[in-house]
């Protein structure tokens, strides 16, 4: 993280005297979430607002067949139960596709159910009364009747010919196929000395955010504008899709964005009771509030992952990996989502696969299936935990095949540091990686060979320890290539607002949100450290489409890369119109002066000039003293998006070291490594909070979560105490390294770091648990790895 | 629906006369009559540990807790706890570590983690761990959380000989 500034001390932001830039600075505002202070959606009331409770499916694919609602519509308190059919006088559906995913179909969807439902959750109709509690006593004496249709859930047998479609207008059951055959793949595996197969097995499993999704929307029909407060990560998406569904102009759509309890990708994307919710506004013209209760978070917010992945690896006896090949099916549900689709995750595992690695011998096939249960769609770190288990086991098989040490053999593939750029044979293109430095920092950081010594040790035991390594690339800072491409009207550029007030503060509008990330503090330490103002003094605004500039929020690891560019390239704008006025006001020229420590110095030697408090006091109050012809700007907007780069890829290794208890099952996570490499840190803390939450939530994916479904499409085991989180007990201490390979595309230099950790997190300890069960022969390449998968492939059980 | 109870109890020192259902639980009460939002509903089945609150000084989960059953108690929600001072040092530690990221959870997590600390004054980190480990995180990993309890731990051991 070094930068020789081209002409010191003008700019460059990173070596500027007092910079926020690369320290460990506590976020601002957090007071207000530690003292029960904060304004989650759920908190939130209006008046005359009323609670909507969704009469949701019990099952999977069912005709509608009746429904009687007249005893609940008397009972006090209920305002009104509205069916799919009457909400869709103000809402129109919707279908998730996406132009640049070629091929990828899906049906109509409304916001409510009409004639059909066809997973178990959907709504069916919306129930409106005074208070949530009501609306729950009214939905319960609702009835409808139904008539069981046949479900398809097995993702591998939703293409056969006796199995019913879906969707019939569509034809079949397949959403999206996407073949890849780079290189001369058949040569390759032709030429290697051993080939070693496996079938991938990853569970469907979902976000479970602690505050589940939340909405109160508010139609004010003497204004004939509607304000949204959701819990969102892109409040221009919904703002943009709930005015085309609705019938509304993007400025009759304010969306306004508070406290999120979480998000994680859960709250990227429109559910269809969100859109009922809105449109239940605009039709009762008053508040409508839904929070969702964590049955139906399970039921309906997306599911992730859900895949079963063939792959292939031929290995020369030294080590040298001639090629990959996969075949990748998931089912996503019954629709596609919207408007992000649910093609992305398949599409991004057909990138990925074999990503850090030299081959250019790849061949993939990725199927995406309609299925009757809930929809699918993308979560933190969108087809990576697959890409990087399939490849990173394989890897691992490879090298136990030829009896080679993990580490070596990713030493002998690992694309070398100093071959960028270069582009993966899915034709990605990699601006500047560290796979070997990472890997030579991880190995140090976690004392290798002295494992591995140890290891042997405490076989003699007969305790099973195992080490696992995963070496990953993650896709950050995505320009329109993501989206704007095929037609989604999701915005990859993101602007900051940056004004200085009248006692010298600074207030900043940015377009990017704040889900407890760091965004506002990033922020606020970019424009506090290029300004030269301390970071007590900036404020940061975030999350309201009526006052922050356009642009796409915080997703895909964006915030710092995008929004923290605009930041820094709108508070230099702001810096030199506040030298500009200094200059006037001091009878000086803006060369020679600088900004720091809240006032105007002497670029020479930091004399205290004029302090921007009263500099502002004279721009504001008494413009009648500055010079003629001076009119200051002390506000300035800037934009930003990537252009050289559709994607900044970082990258990583992550190590597990782990027990396994060969006759209960159990494993024991002892402790868990990451070096990663995003570029310029911005605040070393946040970075490593963040990696470290994502591979709590990849250890999750690993060992226990897990969306149960039966052959009906019922999902059984939806709470909190049938499906397992990692609580605190359970859960490792993780050491975080560094190495930083700054983007050039940026004078920040800053990549995303949000889903690294979970990218990477599931490989290590699978490697990890197959390793340690080395001596028994048993190869495990199915998460979660429960006891009972554990004790299964012992033949234990 | 049966009829409203009569309860009167003290929330953060404060005396409250109420009405209400016998159904509502506790959290519902606290956020819905009295706007005491810092209690939080995650999962309203007693696994999460967001609405966890004190009562007549043992932490409970108020989803699991009638309101009616506080009648005559004394109820302790983040409020009262930050307004008293009593785990300013725990709040300062957790900005320090920034073990809070949403910060859902940090309400319940706070309480959890002061019932740990005035039970034991030098807890290790795998009893931080344990005692919190009916809190449910999704933003830090709890690591961050561990540390911040284990540094408020050792100073008050510090402090009190």
């Amino acid at each position: 993280m070094t930068s020789t500034p081209a002409n010191p001390p003008t700019l460059s932001v990173l070596d500027r005297p007092n910079s926020y830039i690369g320290k460990v600075v506590p976020r601002p505002n957090l007071d207000r979430l530690m003292q029960g202070r904060g304004l989650y959606v759920s908190d939130m009331e209006l008046p005359r607002m009323a609670h909507v409770v969704f009469l949701r499916s019990p099952h999977a694919h069912a005709k509608i067949v009746g429904m009687n609602a007249g005893a609940a519509k008397r009972m006090p308190g209920v305002i009104a139960i509205v069916t799919g059919e009457e909400l869709a006088s103000v809402i129109t559906p919707w279908v998730g596709v996406l132009s640049h995913l070629k091929g990828l179909k899906s049906a109509p969807q409304h916001a409510i159910a009409i004639d059909r439902v066809c997973w178990q959750g959907e709504a069916v109709a919306a129930v409106v009364a005074v208070s949530r509690a009501v609306a729950e006593d009214a939905a319960e004496i609702v009835t409808v009747e139904y008539r069981e249709l046949e479900a398809v859930t097995d993702m591998r047998t939703a293409l056969d010919p006796q199995t019913p479609v879906i969707h019939p207008s569509l034809g079949d059951n397949l959403a999206f196929e996407r073949n890849l055959d780079a290189g001369a793949v058949d040569a390759a595996f032709a030429g290697s000395d051993e080939i070693v197969e496996a079938d991938f097995v990853f569970g469907r499993h979902t976000g479970v955010t602690l505050e589940p999704r939340a909405v109160v929307a508010d139609w004010n029909a003497a204004e004939a504008r509607l304000t949204i407060y959701q819990g969102t990560q892109a409040p221009h998406m919904v703002q943009n899709i709930a005015a085309l569904h609705l019938g509304l102009e993007e400025s009759q759509v304010r969306v306004v964005c508070k406290d999120v309890g979480g998000s994680f990708g859960i709250k990227v994307h429109i559910y269809a009771d969100e859109m009922a919710t809105y449109a239940l506004s605009k039709l009762l013209r008053r508040p409508i509030k839904f929070v969702a209760d964590r049955v139906e978070s399970f039921n309906t917010d997306i599911h992730a992952r859900d895949h079963r992945c063939r792959g292939r690896i031929g290995v020369k006896r030294d080590g040298t990996i001639m090629g990959f090949e996969i075949d990748d099916l998931t089912g996503i549900g019954p629709y596609s989502m919207y408007p992000r689709t649910s093609a992305i995750e398949a599409n991004q595992v057909v990138n990925l696969v074999g990503g850090p690695y030299v081959t250019k011998n790849y061949r993939a096939r990725a199927r995406v299936v309609f299925q009757n249960k809930n929809v699918m769609c993308q979560y933190r770190a969108v087809g990576h935990p697959i890409a990087c288990s399939v490849t990173e086991g394989l890897v691992d098989l490879a090298a136990s095949r030829i009896g080679m040490d993990p580490v070596e053999i990713r030493r002998r593939n690992l694309i070398a540091d100093d071959a960028y750029p270069c582009a993966s044979p899915s034709g990605l293109r990699f601006e500047l990686l560290s796979h070997h430095a990472t890997l030579n920092k991880l190995m140090a950081m976690m004392d290798y060979d002295a494992l591995r010594a140890k290891q042997a040790v405490l076989r003699k035991k007969n305790i099973h320890r195992g080490i696992g390594i995963a070496s990953f690339i993650e896709v950050t800072n995505p320009s329109a290539a993501f989206y704007g491409v095929g037609g989604a009207r999701i915005s990859s550029q993101d602007g900051v607002a940056v004004r200085l007030d009248a006692q010298g503060a600074v207030i900043c509008q940015t377009s990017i949100t704040e889900q407890g990330q760091g965004s506002e503090s990033l922020t606020a330490q970019i424009v506090g450290s290029v300004l030269g103002v301390s970071m007590a003094r900036v404020r940061v605004i975030s999350g309201d489409t009526d006052h922050t500039p356009y642009g796409g929020g915080t997703w895909a690891s964006r915030g710092a890369g995008i929004g923290g560019e605009a930041a820094l390239q709108a508070a230099k704008s702001l810096r030199k119109n506040i030298l500009d006025v200094a200059a006037a006001i001091l009878q000086s020229s803006p060369a020679e002066l600088d900004i720091a420590n809240n006032a105007v110095v002497n670029a020479s030697d930091g004399t205290p000039r004029i302090e921007l408090r009263e500099l502002a006091r004279i721009v504001y109050f008494r413009p009648d003293t500055l010079p003629p012809g001076i009119q200051p700007e002390l506000m300035a907007t800037r934009h930003f998006v990537p252009r050289e780069y559709p994607f900044a890829f970082t990258n990583g290794v992550q190590a597990s070291w782990l027990e396994v208890d060969t006759d209960t099952g159990f494993v024991k996570l002892l402790r868990h490594w990451v070096v990663e490499d995003c570029g310029t840190l911005i605040n070393p803390q946040l970075v490593d909070e963040q990696i470290r939450g994502g591979v709590v939530q990849g250890l999750g994916a690993a060992l226990f979560e897990k969306c149960i479904y039966d052959d009906r499409g019922q999902l059984t085991n939806a709470n909190m105490a049938d499906y397992l989180v990692p609580m605190s007990g359970e859960m490792p201490d993780i050491d975080v390294g560094h190495v930083a390979s700054p983007t050039a595309e940026t004078e920040l230099g800053a990549k995303g770091a949000g889903e690294a950790g979970t990218a990477g997190a599931a490989a290590a300890v699978a490697n990890a648990v197959n390793d340690a069960l080395r001596p028994f022969g048993a190869t495990i390449t199915e998460i979660p790895l429960t006891p009972q998968v554990i004790l299964t492939a012992l033949k234990r059980i | 629906m049966t009829a409203a109870l009569s309860i009167s109890l003290h929330v953060n020192g404060e005396r409250i006369d109420a009405q209400v259902l016998p159904r509502l639980n506790l959290a519902d009460f606290l956020r819905e009559q009295l706007k005491l939002t810092g209690t939080h509903v995650g999962c309203e089945h007693g696994v999460c540990g967001a609405c966890t609150v004190r009562v007549n000084g043992e932490i409970v989960r108020a989803c699991l807790m009638l309101a009616a059953q506080t009648h005559g108690a004394s109820v302790e929600t983040i409020e009262g706890l930050a307004d008293s001072g009593e785990i300013a040092d725990l709040q300062a530690a957790f900005r320090d570590r920034n073990a809070l990221q949403c910060g859902f959870c940090t309400p319940g997590m706070l309480i959890a983690a002061q019932d740990l600390l005035k039970q034991e004054t030098e807890p290790d980190r795998e009893r931080i761990r344990e005692h919190l480990s009916g809190n449910y995180c999704r933003c830090t990993g709890y690591q961050a959380i561990i540390d911040a309890v284990e540094t408020t731990a050792r100073a008050r051991a510090g402090r009190t000989p």
